[in-house]
C-alpha cells in the first residue's frame, strides 16, 4: 500500500471549554494524539488594570488587585500595599501585621482548595469540588465578617488593614481550623491513592529545576522540583519571620507532586493561622491595626464626626489622596500561585506613574508549550489544572 | 541588606565594567543601568557568573516617559536564589530603536517581551514570535503609552440585528474626568480657567 501523506491536525481548545479555567483559548497542533505545539491565546479577560491604576489615586488601586486573582484576593492587595509602604517608609503596627498574615493564609487555603478540587474535576473526580466548596464558603464568610465583602475585600490598606477584627470572629476562625484539617484529610483519602488520579497526574508535566527558574516559575511550580524556595521564609515580609512552619517540597516536578505539595501547604497554613490567633490574643498583639499617620491613613468615622482636623484629612485623603515620594520599588509576596510582584514607579504625585503587575500565572502559562509538548491531548487539561491559573491575573 | 547589595553592585561593575552605565541602591533594591546594545550580554553574565547566579527570571516591562528623547525604559527583574538577592536592570530606548531580545538567555522572557511590544510598541530583535498578546485580534495602537487615552478609541457590543459583535468609535456620555487637586494657592504654574481675562 502506498504511503499516505499525513498532516498534523489543529484543534481549538476553549475559550468555552470547562477545563480552560475561564477564558483561555489554545490552538493545539496534534500529531495523532500527541501534542506537537501549543499556542495559548490570552487577553480575553484583559481589562487594562495597569492603565486604570495609573489614572487613579493610590487608595483606589487596591480594589483592582482583588479582581486579579479573584480566588485569593487579599494576597494581591498585600503586594501593592507593601510596595506603597516601602516608598512611603511606613511601618505597619504589629496587630495589623498579624491580621494580614492571618488573612493571607486564609487566602492561600481558599486558592489551594479551588485548585486541587478543580484539578481533580479536570481528570474526572466530581466529589472533591463539592466538599471543598463548603469549606471555601466558610472562609469567605470570614472575609465578609472582616471587610464586608465575600471576595473583593479591599481590606488591606497602605499602613495596615481597614479595621480591627471582632473577638468572636477570631474565635470562629480558631474553631474552623480543626474540622478543616479533617476535610483536607478526607479530600486526600479520595485523591492521593486514587488510581485514576495518579494515572492522570503522576509523571505528567515534568519540569526540572533549571528550566523552572529560566521560565520564571515560582511557588509550588518551583518547589515541586525539590527546592525549598518560599518568599515567606527566604525573604520574610510582615511577621512571617516569627512564624513556625515547614515548606513542603516535591521530588519529581510533576503534576502529582504539585498536588501533594498544595495539600501539605494547606495544613501548614492552618498552622500559621493558629499561631496568628494565639499572638492576636496576647497583650503584645493588641493595639492599632493601621499606622498612626493622619496624612496617609484616613480617620475613623467617629473621629471624623467630632474633629475638624480629621474631617479635613478625611476629605483630602478621599479626593486628592496621599502623595508618594518619587522612586521605584519591586515588592513581591508569596501568593498561593507563586511570586506575585508589583513594580511601582512613583513620580511624587498622588497617582502611580507606572504599576506593573507581575502575575505568577502569566509566567506559568507562557511555558504551556514547553510543558505539554510530547504529551497526549488528554494530558493538556491535567497540566493546565496543575499550573493553577486564574485568568483575572494572567490577563490583568 | 544594603551592604550586601552594594558589594554585589561593586562586583557587577567590576565584571561588566563598560557595559553598564551606573548602579545604585535605593529603597533596599539594586538597580543597574545598562547600555541598550549590550543588554543580552549583561543578562547572560548576571545569569552565568558563578558568584551572581541570577538564574531566576522574574519580569520584563517598560515605562514610558514621553518627554525624554528616548522615551522608553525597558526594565528587567532577576532573582538569584543563591544570593537571595534581586537585581533590576534598566535600559533606555526610543520608539524606533529595537532592543535585542533576551529569549535566548531566558525562554520565560518570551511572553513578557510580547506584552511589552503589545503595550508600548517596543520592538525586540531576534524574538521568535513577536505578536500581540493581550489586546484584541486586529487591535491598533499601544495602550500603556502615556499618550493613549484611558477610554481607548473603539468600543464593541453585540448587535442583535446583525447577529455579530460590532466595533464603533467610543461614545461617552461624560469624558473621563481627570481632577487636578493641587491647591491654587500653592505653586500652580498654569492659568486657572477664568483667570486669563484678569491679565488683559
Amino acid at each position: 500500500m502506498a504511503e499516505k501523506q499525513v498532516r498534523n491536525f489543529n484543534i481549538n481548545f476553549g475559550p468555552q471549554h470547562p477545563a480552560a479555567h475561564g477564558v483561555l483559548r489554545m490552538v493545539l497542533e496534534l500529531d495523532g494524539e500527541i501534542v506537537e505545539r501549543v499556542d495559548p491565546h490570552i487577553g480575553l479577560l484583559h481589562r487594562g488594570t495597569e492603565k486604570l491604576i495609573e489614572h487613579k489615586i493610590y487608595a483606589q488601586a487596591t480594589p483592582y488587585f482583588d479582581r486579579l486573582d479573584y480566588v485569593a484576593p487579599m494576597n494581591q492587595e498585600h503586594a501593592f500595599c507593601l510596595a506603597v509602604e516601602r516608598l512611603l517608609g511606613l511601618e505597619v503596627p504589629r496587630r495589623g501585621q498579624l491580621i494580614r498574615v492571618l488573612y493571607c493564609e486564609i487566602g492561600r487555603i481558599l486558592n489551594h482548595i479551588l485548585n486541587i478540587t478543580t484539578q481533580a474535576m479536570d481528570v474526572g473526580a466530581l466529589t472533591p469540588i463539592l466538599w471543598g466548596f463548603e469549606e471555601r464558603e466558610k472562609l469567605m464568610v470570614f472575609y465578609e465578617r472582616a471587610s464586608g465583602s465575600r471576595m473583593h475585600a479591599n481590606y488591606f490598606r497602605a499602613g495596615g488593614v481597614r479595621q480591627d477584627l471582632p473577638e468572636t470572629l477570631i474565635d470562629d476562625i480558631e474553631a474552623f481550623c480543626d474540622p478543616f484539617l479533617k476535610v483536607v484529610d478526607d479530600i486526600g483519602t479520595m485523591l492521593t491513592d486514587n488510581r485514576i488520579f495518579k494515572q492522570r497526574n503522576a509523571d505528567i508535566g515534568i519540569v526540572d529545576l533549571d528550566d523552572a527558574w529560566a521560565w520564571g516559575f515560582s511557588g509550588p511550580m518551583v518547589r515541586s522540583c525539590g527546592v525549598p524556595w518560599d518568599l515567606r521564609k527566604s525573604q520574610p515580609y510582615e511577621c512571617y519571620a516569627e512564624m513556625d512552619f515547614d515548606i513542603p517540597i516535591g521530588k519529581n516536578g510533576d503534576n502529582y507532586d504539585r498536588y501533594l505539595l498544595r495539600m501539605e501547604e494547606m495544613r501548614q497554613s492552618v498552622r500559621i493561622m493558629r499561631q496568628c490567633i494565639t499572638k492576636l490574643r496576647q497583650p503584645q498583639g493588641q493595639g492599632p491595626v493601621c499606622a498612626d499617620n493622619d496624612k496617609i491613613v484616613p480617620p475613623t468615622r467617629g473621629e471624623m464626626k467630632r474633629s475638624m482636623e480629621a474631617l479635613i484629612n478625611h476629605f483630602k485623603l478621599h479626593t486628592e489622596g496621599f502623595h508618594v515620594p518619587a522612586g521605584e520599588v519591586y515588592a513581591a509576596v508569596e501568593a498561593p500561585k507563586g511570586e506575585f510582584g508589583v513594580y511601582l514607579v512613583s513620580d511624587g504625585s498622588n497617582k502611580p506613574y507606572k504599576c506593573k503587575i507581575r502575575a505568577p500565572g502569566f509566567a506559568h502559562l507562557s511555558a504551556m508549550d514547553f510543558l505539554s509538548r510530547g504529551y497526549q491531548l488528554a494530558d493538556v487539561s491535567a497540566i493546565l489544572g496543575s499550573l493553577d491559573l486564574v485568568f483575572g491575573e494572567v490577563d490583568r | 541588606m544594603d551592604e550586601t547589595l552594594r558589594d554585589l553592585g561593586d562586583y557587577i561593575e567590576a565584571v561588566l565594567d563598560d557595559k553598564i552605565i551606573e548602579w545604585r541602591v535605593s529603597f533596599g533594591e539594586l538597580t543597574v543601568l545598562a547600555n541598550r546594545t549590550d543588554i543580552v550580554e549583561v543578562i547572560r553574565v548576571l545569569r552565568d557568573d558563578p558568584r551572581l547566579k541570577f538564574v531566576s527570571f522574574i519580569d520584563v516591562t517598560a515605562v514610558d516617559y514621553p518627554e525624554r528623547g528616548q522615551r522608553f525604559e525597558v526594565v528587567y527583574h532577576l532573582l538569584s536564589p543563591k544570593q537571595n538577592a534581586r537585581v533590576r536592570v534598566k535600559i533606555s530606548t526610543g520608539e524606533d530603536m529595537p532592543v535585542d531580545s533576551i529569549c535566548g538567555v531566558f525562554p520565560g522572557a518570551n511572553w513578557f517581551e510580547r506584552e511589552a511590544y503589545d503595550m508600548y510598541g517596543i520592538l525586540f530583535l531576534g524574538h521568535p514570535d513577536l505578536r500581540r498578546l493581550l489586546t484584541d485580534y486586529g487591535f491598533d495602537g499601544h495602550p500603556l503609552r502615556k499618550d493613549f487615552p484611558l477610554t481607548g478609541y473603539y468600543e464593541v457590543h453585540y448587535d442583535d440585528e446583525k447577529k455579530r459583535v460590532v466595533y464603533e468609535p467610543v461614545k461617552l456620555a461624560q469624558e473621563f474626568r481627570n481632577f487636578d487637586f493641587l491647591s491654587p494657592w500653592e505653586g500652580v504654574d498654569y492659568v486657572l480657567p477664568g483667570d486669563e481675562k484678569a491679565e488683559g
